[in-house]
């Protein structure tokens, strides 16, 4: 039996940046990880830290990632001076591309009702055509009809975050565990136990932050937190000289010079495997909106799964019926990572709860709600 | 043209006294005997070349890495097409190589038109 502060279920982006803040105010953690096979939504993400458009319906789903867009160069510069990775936080803004006129009025609709609710102030942006744009995008095509442009979006390099709050956590003394999967969690008189092949764990604090294994794991702890799996791929090209300035929601060059190109949605379940006509899908999108990918060589390409809850919108939530357990559940992982180590993680540790996490509460959800369907 | 190889060739097994077959290739336009039974990457490294590109952004010199076809470290031009992984290439008679230390990869001018970077006219022999 081993005991600490915390024990902080799940080994990836969220579970990490949360058991980063948690150990910055001094907490002493446990970090309990599945291991190389874990469906790991951490490794094949986008990397954008994007707000641009997030939160139709929701808006204080957009002030959240825009507060995080703006957390977000603190988080950097710690994890730089503590460990010397430079997670590469580009945030010169970022644009969306659209095809034909439809994808045009849909995007401004989307983006004003954003600006109405969020705020002018917060929230500006520009609806811009390819000529405009040469400095930051060079090599729009013809069938581009116009970018939305908003200077609140960025990207990083999600491998070099993820490897720098690993590496920062051991530092701080967070005992990180991989292949020790929670299997049950017991709640008595105020301490939580965590079963796993591995030994038992004592906390009088948890926190599920496990992706897809969420809705099993709080149920557990009394919570009912349905999450479900949309899967994306991705594919990424050679290296090339510098040539992006800004991301885009669909083609980014990385620090390194890499273009990644995606991403697509399809609710298929579990099936993690790449699928040849999504990519084609992919790469005739990317090569309308810059005509010299064609020529590019594709050096990689692969699938990961989303954790979409119903809305898909996060759920921030401590159990009514076992205090002390908390679950931090989203899909946008690098977005809201600074929200998750500066504000979610004091909150886990008892201090003042950021007031917008209202808007995500567990309790939304009953065994009817219908999940919304994203893709095909 | 090399002076220190960082690798050299095992000596041949015993039961093979013959000395391996070469072909004749370019690099950089100058001749060049490579063994021809193992990967372009290996004979190269084995000539001695250090640099066989540079790097996109920084442009640092990079040589092979992995040895299996997953890093890219090791592209060079081969005939006329860039980007190749020499770790996956077997040399072959009269094959032209040319190391990738300029601006390899693509530019995106515009309206869209496509033509590769060249290297300069001096390129950086290894």
């Amino acid at each position: 039996m081993q005991t600490t502060d915390v024990i902080v279920l799940g080994g990836g982006l969220v579970g990490s940046a949360v058991a980063y803040g948690a150990a910055c105010g001094g907490a002493r953690i446990i970090q309990l990880d599945e291991g190389d096979n874990a469906l790991r939504a951490s490794r094949g993400n986008f990397g954008l830290v994007w707000v641009q458009g997030k939160g139709l319906g929701l808006a204080q789903y957009a002030r959240w990632s825009l507060e995080s867009s703006r957390l977000w160069p603190q988080l950097r510069d710690s994890l730089l001076e503590e460990t010397g990775v430079d997670v590469q936080l580009n945030q010169r803004g970022g644009y969306h591309i659209c095809l034909n006129e439809q994808e045009v009025k849909t995007r401004i609709e989307r983006l004003q009702w954003l600006q109405d609710h969020v705020g002018a102030d917060d929230y500006p942006f520009q609806i811009l055509n390819p000529a405009d744009v040469r400095d930051d995008l060079p090599g729009l095509g013809p069938e581009v009809a116009a970018v939305s442009y908003t200077p609140m979006d960025g990207h990083v390099n999600p491998l070099k975050l993820f490897h720098a709050l690993h590496v920062a956590n051991q530092q701080r003394g967070v005992r990180y565990m991989p292949c020790t999967p929670a299997v049950s969690i017991q709640w008595q008189s105020g301490t939580f136990t965590v079963h796993t092949p591995r030994g038992q764990f004592q906390a009088p604090r948890l926190v599920i932050a496990a992706g897809l294994a969420n809705q099993t794991l709080c149920a557990e702890v009394g919570m009912y937190v349905p999450v479900r799996p949309n899967k994306g791929q991705v594919l990424i090209t050679e290296r090339l000289a510098p040539l992006l300035r800004c991301a885009t929601n669909y083609v980014r060059q990385t620090d390194e010079g890499t273009i990644q190109i995606g991403d697509s949605m399809e609710d298929v379940g579990y099936d993690d495997m790449v699928r040849a006509p999504v990519n084609t899908e992919i790469a005739a999108r990317a090569v309308a909106c810059f005509p010299a990918l064609r020529h590019a060589k594709i050096v990689r390409t692969w699938a990961a799964l989303r954790i979409m809850t119903p809305d898909g919108f996060p759920i921030y939530q401590e159990s009514e019926q076992c205090p002390g357990a908390f679950v931090v559940t989203c899909h946008s992982g690098v977005t809201l990572a600074a929200q998750h180590a500066l504000r979610v993680a004091p909150w886990v540790m008892g201090g003042e709860r950021p007031p917008l996490l209202d808007a995500f509460p567990a309790t939304r959800f009953n065994p009817d709600t219908k999940f919304a369907h994203y893709g095909r | 043209m090399v002076a220190n190889a960082l690798f050299v060739r095992l000596p041949a097994q015993r039961g093979s006294d013959a000395s391996p077959p070469t072909v004749s290739v370019f690099l950089n336009d100058t001749p060049l005997a490579l063994p021809a039974d193992t990967s372009l990457a290996a004979g190269l490294l084995a000539a001695g070349v250090t640099r066989f590109r540079n790097a996109t952004v920084s442009g640092a010199a990079r040589a092979p890495y992995c040895m299996m076809g997953v890093c890219f470290e090791c592209l060079v031009e081969i005939d006329g097409v860039p980007s190749q992984q020499a770790c996956l290439v077997r040399p072959r008679e009269g094959m032209r190589i040319r190391t990738m230390d300029t601006l390899p990869g693509m530019v995106f001018p515009e309206g869209g038109e496509v033509r590769r970077a060249t290297r300069s006219a001096n390129g950086d022999t290894p």
